[in-house]
């Protein structure tokens, strides 16, 4: 099993590494990078800051998906997070001061927190098919949002806000410590406790895991929770990067690169088995990639075919059934050696 | 005999991953005849299906049909061919009508668009070339499971067909359901098509078959008339234990305690529900082994799911231990010691895609909680043992339990929920759907918890294994229960006429 596991990161893995070394040979200032009054500037730690707003949407879309459900809000409930903590930041007297800051961004990420329960709790309780009970909130969360600055673009002055996600930590980005942080708390909540497995056992077969007394109520609820808290997040670094509460614009599809994200990482859209791991290999991938296309001088329209080509491969890559016709092509056809053996074979230890 | 075989499987080989499924097995089967494959799970049966049917490769050997080398590669070449499947789970789509069902995939077309009439029409004539009474425009959910069976097969010979493969057909049917569907055998074999008939019911197999092919761990036994082959000579066959004991299968845990000193551990007064359950009373006393007879829908299922907390109840009350408990989530239930297996292995009990250590460790991490999982050592100490304990094959912990045989997949399940200690065990058809090895040590291992104190209630659609390992035996009809036996005082001719009793009252 553990072998699998493995085996399927791979491929995002290499898909990855073929996308930095397509950079690094296209340009080879990609790979460097330099050190300026003890911090580190370059394309490479771009992308580790600029993936922070996605890498935290996907880990939550993760987790839901993994449910057998999928979350459509998330790019709107950025756009409220982003808002709520604009609007309070501006309205104080003291934008500038470290408490305001910090109340500003706990309100924000609350709010998503319970507009997440509240998807939860119409998945869960209500029963209402995740797409469309997140789509509720999808199209009506931008009207929210565009209600509490009311109707403008908020913008503000806070040096200690801009440090979300424009300031630097120990020589690295502060944004790309906050999903490192998502990842490695999450990674520790999931298979330190039992809910990891509790929710693909809720992923793969609800009914059975009923039987078997698990709380799958409590599980599919909390998973739309924290989906709704990592956008939250999402949305204060996103807003604290360009210092203004967006509606119309923050994290704009979104939930479509994380779901990609999560696909590309591994992990079925059926539900059940999930890779956290795959996920974060996933979210670079799409970085790098609009990280490619913005060198290579691509409009940004044209953006979505790169992507969709990607995709297109690493799901090739992935799929069994391609895999089993590619090693059907190959000369060796002698009946009693075509078993699934050489396809494990074939992977480099 | 001297006409030659319409399929004739020679030297057939598979292997998975190094683990050999089928070894040179032959097999052939004759025009209109109706043939049984037997054998136990893992004998190579589903695995030699599949490469009739074209659902699988043959590493090596040949499946001729009509003595030709036929394409096979696909189970769409199969059916052009000739070759036909009604698989156990019917695959048939319940949205759609049922002249959709059975024209899909093969709808008469006008200008490229679908031929409604026609459809409507080639569909009434499939349905009416057996005999079956239905409207073709009707919806196939609002068909009963026996009837969706029957439309499988009208889907399954409305093409050419010389080889019907039917695959544990009769398994969710009750007995005039299954007479209905030999009856329509019995029509398709005097048109001269072969049938493969694979079913665990011996009875079934004894009524129908003219020919028997034993397969054993993915080597053909033999292949027999059936009127010339024994039924305990069949099972030996299947077992290969030259010494099937079959004494030790007629061997009833003695109660554990004497009759009058015990104590009721459940009373159910008036439990009901709509549709499912009449108003009914039972008491289930500390350390007895109840049996439940009746066919399906009698309420036998019902009853079980009522008790523990599954379905929630819409009149009556529970004493659980004399005090009143009411179970909304059946998490409730097992936290007083009540613990349901469902009849539906597959969609109620295991999870396929999770490890065998993680199906056995998980109602009692459920009880647990999420913030207490159980230690990784803890866990293989655990899944181990019970392994060890219910002979659970492979013994690997870390293999899927979807990829076990069914019988195995029972034991997991089991194993699960003994692992919480249940004090009230409710097995719902714990041995359909399994072979006879696993069967056995199914109902010995309850019989052996029974004598270790467990209150259980067992459910089984076969009345000799019910009469036989309970204590005492209750019989549902028509959602209510109608009477209640000691097993020792009854036959099972007499268990059969009181389960199947008809209208007419005789």
């Amino acid at each position: 099993m553990r072998k699998l596991l493995k085996h399927r990161i791979l491929w995002p893995i290499g898909a990855l590494l073929a996308l930095v070394l397509l950079n690094a040979v296209s340009r080879p200032s990609f790979l460097s990078i330099t050190v300026r009054d003890g911090e580190l500037y370059g394309s490479l730690i771009d992308i580790l800051r600029n993936s922070a707003p996605l890498m935290l949407v996907a880990l939550g879309m993760t987790l839901v998906i993994a449910t057998r459900g999928i979350d459509l809000s998330v790019g709107a409930q950025m756009a409220i997070s982003g808002a709520v903590a604009l609007t309070i930041i501006s309205d104080s007297k003291t934008p500038g001061s470290l408490g305001t800051v910090a109340v500003a961004i706990l309100a924000g990420v609350a709010i998503t927190f319970i507009f997440g329960l509240w998807n939860g709790f119409l998945v869960s309780v209500v029963g209402i098919q995740p797409i469309i009970a997140t789509l509720v909130l999808m199209l009506a969360g931008r009207g929210i949002a565009l209600l509490i600055t009311g109707g403008f673009i908020t913008t503000i002055t806070s040096a200690p806000y801009a440090q979300m996600s424009q300031g630097y930590l120990i020589g690295f980005p502060f944004a790309f410590f906050v999903s490192l942080g998502a990842i490695l708390v999450i990674s520790l909540v999931v298979r330190r406790t039992a809910l990891g497995v509790l929710t693909e056992s809720v992923g793969i077969n609800p009914e059975a895991s009923r039987l078997a007394g698990v709380r799958s109520r409590g599980i599919v609820w909390s998973v739309y929770g924290v989906s709704g808290l990592l956008a939250g997040v999402a949305g204060i670094l996103y807003s604290s990067n360009i210092m203004a509460a967006d509606a119309n614009n923050a994290g704009i599809n979104i939930e479509l690169d994380a779901i990609l994200a999560v696909v590309l990482g591994g992990t079925s859209l059926a539900g059940g088995k999930f890779t956290l791991a795959g996920t974060v290999v996933g979210v670079f991938i799409i970085q790098t990639l609009t990280s490619t296309i913005t060198f290579l001088g691509v409009p940004p329209a044209v953006t979505p075919v790169f992507k969709a080509l990607v995709v297109i491969v690493v799901c090739l890559a992935q799929s069994r059934r391609v895999r089993e016709w590619l090693s059907r092509i190959r000369p060796t056809r002698t009946p009693t050696t075509t078993t699934t053996t050489p396809v494990v074979e074939r992977i480099p230890a | 005999m001297d006409v030659d075989p319409v399929v004739q499987v020679i030297g057939a080989s598979v292997r998975f991953a190094g683990d050999i499924a089928l070894d040179g097995v032959d097999f052939r089967m004759f025009a209109g005849e109706v043939h049984s494959l037997m054998g136990e799970n893992g004998a190579g049966k589903s695995t030699l299906i599949k490469a009739m049917t074209g659902a699988l490769r043959l590493d090596a050997g040949a499946v001729l049909l009509e003595g030709r080398d036929v394409d096979l590669s696909t189970p769409a070449a199969a059916q052009r061919a000739g070759i036909s499947t009604v698989y156990q789970e019917i695959d048939l789509l319940p949205n759609l009508s049922v002249a959709e069902n059975i024209m899909l995939g093969r709808e008469p077309r006008r200008l490229g668009f679908i031929d409604w009439r026609r459809t409507r029409e080639a569909a009434g004539q499939a349905l009416s070339a057996l005999g079956i009474d239905i409207d073709p425009a009707s919806m196939l959910s609002s068909h009963r499971l026996a009837t969706q069976q029957l439309i499988a097969i009208a889907r399954a010979i409305s093409t050419d067909v010389k080889v019907l493969v039917l695959d544990e057909p009769t398994s969710s049917l009750d007995q005039d359901e299954v007479d209905e569907l030999f009856r329509v055998i019995r029509r398709l074999k005097s048109r001269g098509v072969a049938i493969l008939f694979v079913s665990h019911f011996l009875e079934q197999v004894y009524e129908i078959c003219d020919r028997i092919t034993v397969l054993r761990n993915g080597v053909l036994v033999g292949e027999y008339v059936t009127t010339e082959l024994l039924r305990l000579d069949l099972v030996q066959k299947m077992l290969g234990k030259a010494t099937f004991d079959l004494e030790q299968m007629t061997t009833r845990a003695p109660s554990a305690t004497p009759a009058a000193a015990r104590e009721v551990k459940v009373s159910a007064q008036g439990i009901s529900r709509r549709n499912d359950m009449l108003p009914t009373d039972l008491d289930i006393y500390e350390g007895e082994l109840l049996g439940l007879a009746g066919l399906l829908g009698s309420g036998r299922t019902e009853l079980a799911r009522l008790l523990t907390g599954i379905d929630s109840l819409d009149g009556g009350r529970l004493m659980i231990d004399g005090v009143p408990r009411r179970f909304h989530e059946p998490r409730q239930a097992l936290r007083h010691g009540i613990a349901y297996s469902s009849e539906n292995r597959k969609s109620e009990g295991i999870i396929a895609q999770l490890s065998v250590r993680e199906n056995i460790t998980l109602a009692l991490q459920a009880e647990r909680g999420w913030f207490k999982p159980i230690p990784r050592n803890r866990q293989d100490e655990l899944s181990a043992s019970w392994i060890e304990a219910l002979d659970i094959r492979p013994a690997d912990p870390d293999r899927l339990a979807g990829l076990l045989s069914g019988g195995n997949q029972q034991k997991v399940l089991l194993a699960r929920l003994l692992a919480v200690a249940p004090r009230l065990l409710v097995l719902d058809e714990p041995t359909r759907g399994i072979d006879v090895g696993a069967k056995v040590e199914i109902q010995r291992l309850v019989s052996e918890l029974a004598i270790d104190g467990m209150t259980i209630v067992f459910i089984s659609a076969e009345l000799e294994e019910v009469l036989r390992i309970s204590h005492r035996v209750i019989v549902l009809r028509d959602r209510e229960i109608v009477a209640q036996f000691d097993p020792d005082e009854i036959t099972i001719e007499t268990l059969l006429t009181i389960v199947a009793k008809a209208e007419d009252g005789t």
